[in-house]
């Protein structure tokens, strides 16, 4: 029983991190549809600017509370490289055909890439004092590391705000219109540039929280980013590219199916991933909740 | 006299003939000029036009951009590694054989499914697919090796009558594959060049022009999209079963996704609207590669800025700038 009670809050802990990816993944796509490759390559920047400014923080000795402020500050710093992305490199190609976005995103991955192997190495970066600094938690024998606890409350608050952001609040009306038509959003007055920037903005953002938080359970490694994607990618084709509900739905069932995976038949669990989502776009093109 | 000047230079396709037969003149030469490895790495290069030719199909023709065609080179590299690991015989011509009806089937299996899609949901499916695969070649090690792969000992070519063994026999088996694939890649331009240009070419570029009015016509418009996919993913079969002999070796990352991005990067690099734009860029973009590879640890990083700076400022690629160029040439002389 207890077995089963941490193997749901390994999936849950899961989910948390797969939501923050995928929802970001999926809010940049409803509302510049722009399908960003680079995404998991943002949430491993998120990782390692996180691990390296926790890093700094211990040798310089701050204080150990002080150290989860970090968390957050690795997020911002993703943001703010989206921030610069987006003009430099996005905006030029709104009216081309949607594979040049494609085709740019590829090569921010490449770009990406290197330039972490580039400024951290080749060795994994692990913060995992974070992780060690709450308590571990006793389930019926079993021990469990409060830090985990964390990072679902994370991913459920992240979630809530998320929602509200997008659904009570005047500027989530201004995102829905563009996303809705662009064209028109821009007739009545709005910014439209201005909501694309913030849009990615927000979408990296997500990516470097989902990566912060990650980062002292498991290390920051080279190749997490592009291995992340496929799994965000397989989200937000079973929730639907472009809609919140998917993101939260997708990440909670493929979280679920791989732990499970992992559990009862190891060899193909990855494959069996793969596979409901391309079943999901056989069935539903747009996913489960998607519309566009 | 005159007047057979006159008639060459009006038709294009003599003039394109005698431009083809020129290169393959070079091609047929170089051996005698070049180094071994020099051989070897054009080899590579006439190999990734061959994949980079059936990718075109459908993205330049079709107007569909597939983000999984590693898993069609990887099927062919891995039915070769199967027919020596299971079958026994290091014949290329078996290779050949067994290799393209498993692509074939392959690429119509999951064409099939694909081409239910267009756009970038036709993107996504296709990489999900192409995953699928990629994962059993990862998982099933005690099949496919795993993440150490399958070896593929040197075959011999031309039904055993040419076999590579002894302490020159690497020499001899990269100029003697050298023309063996130069003569597949001849093979291949002319099919395609067939098919494009044939009623059913037509009937697919309408079809990526406009779909409604295509349909209109009468075109069986999902029915043609399946046909290019089988083919497009055959070809690019036929290159990973061409290319696994000549490295020794296939591993899951052929077919993981990031090399469907190569494949599309060779298209992009050469031009996907041009016919000759994908073997251009499929030679251009391998001694890139491995130049890259050679100067700098961070390669990746140099192939992502050329990427970039490729689709921003050049996005009809190297033979669409060299076309345009030589267009504007051609209206000063005039």
């Amino acid at each position: 029983m207890a077995i089963l009670t941490i193997q749901i809050l390994n999936s849950l802990l899961y989910a948390s991190v797969l939501f923050l990816i995928a929802a970001g993944l999926s809010l940049i796509f409803g509302v510049m549809r722009i399908v960003n490759l680079a995404h998991g390559s943002l949430y491993a920047v998120g990782a390692y600017v996180t691990a390296w400014l926790i890093g700094r923080g211990i040798s310089l000795g701050m204080p150990l509370h002080w150290l989860f402020v970090l968390l957050p500050v690795g997020a911002l710093s993703v943001a703010l490289i989206g921030v610069v992305i987006e003009p430099l490199l996005l905006r030029p190609f709104y009216r081309r055909a949607e594979e040049y976005q494609l085709l740019v995103t590829f090569g921010l991955i490449q770009i990406l890439e290197d330039l972490m192997r580039l400024i951290w190495g080749g060795t994994p970066l692990s913060a995992d004092t974070l992780m060690d600094a709450l308590p571990i938690i006793r389930l019926g024998g079993l021990l469990y590391p409060g830090y985990n606890l964390v990072v679902i409350a994370v991913g459920v608050v992240a979630a809530v705000i998320l929602w509200a952001g997008i659904y009570h609040t005047k500027f989530g009306v201004m995102l829905r219109a563009t996303s809705q038509d662009r064209r028109m959003a821009s007739a009545l007055g709005l910014n439209v540039g201005l909501v694309y920037v913030s849009a990615f903005g927000i979408g990296c953002f997500m990516a470097g929280l989902g990566g912060a938080i990650v980062v002292p359970t498991q290390a920051a490694v080279l190749g997490m980013g592009i291995d992340a994607l496929v799994i965000a990618f397989v989200v937000v084709v079973i929730g639907g590219l472009g809609s919140l509900k998917g993101a939260l739905v997708g990440a909670v069932v493929v979280s679920f199916v791989r732990t499970a995976g992992i559990q009862f038949f190891p060899e193909l669990e990855l494959a069996v991933l793969y596979l409901i989502a391309a079943l999901v776009l056989l069935v539903r093109p747009t996913g489960l909740f998607g519309t566009a | 006299m005159k007047r057979e000047i006159q008639s060459f230079r009006d038709r294009p396709i003599l003039r394109l003939a005698a431009a083809a037969g020129l290169i393959l003149l070079i091609l047929i030469l170089l051996p005698a000029y070049f180094e071994t490895y020099q051989m070897q790495l054009l080899t590579y290069g006439l190999i990734a036009a061959i994949a980079a030719l059936g990718f075109n199909l459908l993205l330049g023709y079709t107007g569909l951009l597939s983000f999984g065609h590693s898993a069609y080179f990887g099927v062919g590299a891995y039915s070769v590694a199967f027919v020596v690991q299971y079958l026994g015989p290091h014949s290329m011509e078996f290779y050949i054989l067994i290799g393209v009806p498993a692509v074939a089937i392959t690429s119509a299996l999951l064409g099939y499914i694909c081409v239910r899609h267009t756009q970038i949901f036709f993107g996504i499916l296709t990489l999900a697919l192409s995953q699928v695969l990629y994962s059993l070649a990862l998982k099933l090690y005690w099949v496919t090796g795993g993440s150490d792969g399958l070896r593929v000992p040197r075959p011999s070519l031309l039904m055993g009558l040419l076999t590579f063994s002894g302490p020159s026999g690497f020499r001899q088996f990269i100029t003697s594959y050298y023309y063996y694939v130069l003569a597949v890649f001849v093979v291949c331009v002319v099919f395609m060049w067939v098919i494009v240009h044939s009623p059913f070419g037509k009937a697919l570029q309408a079809i990526r022009d406009n779909e409604v009015r295509a349909r209109f016509l009468g075109l069986r418009i999902r029915r043609f999209r399946w046909i290019s996919f089988l083919i497009s993913g055959t070809f690019t079969g036929l290159a990973g079963i061409l290319w696994v002999p000549l490295n020794g070796l296939t591993t899951p990352d052929i077919v993981y996704w990031t090399f469907s991005g190569e494949i599309v990067f060779t298209a992009l690099l050469g031009g996907f609207r041009n016919f000759t734009g994908p073997i251009v860029g499929g030679i251009v973009f391998t001694y890139l590669k491995t130049y890259a590879v050679a100067t700098t640890e961070y390669w990746q990083l140099l192939l992502g800025v050329v990427l970039v700076t490729l689709v921003l400022v050049l996005p009809t690629g190297i033979v669409g700038a060299l076309a345009k160029l030589g267009e504007r040439l051609g209206m000063r002389k005039t």
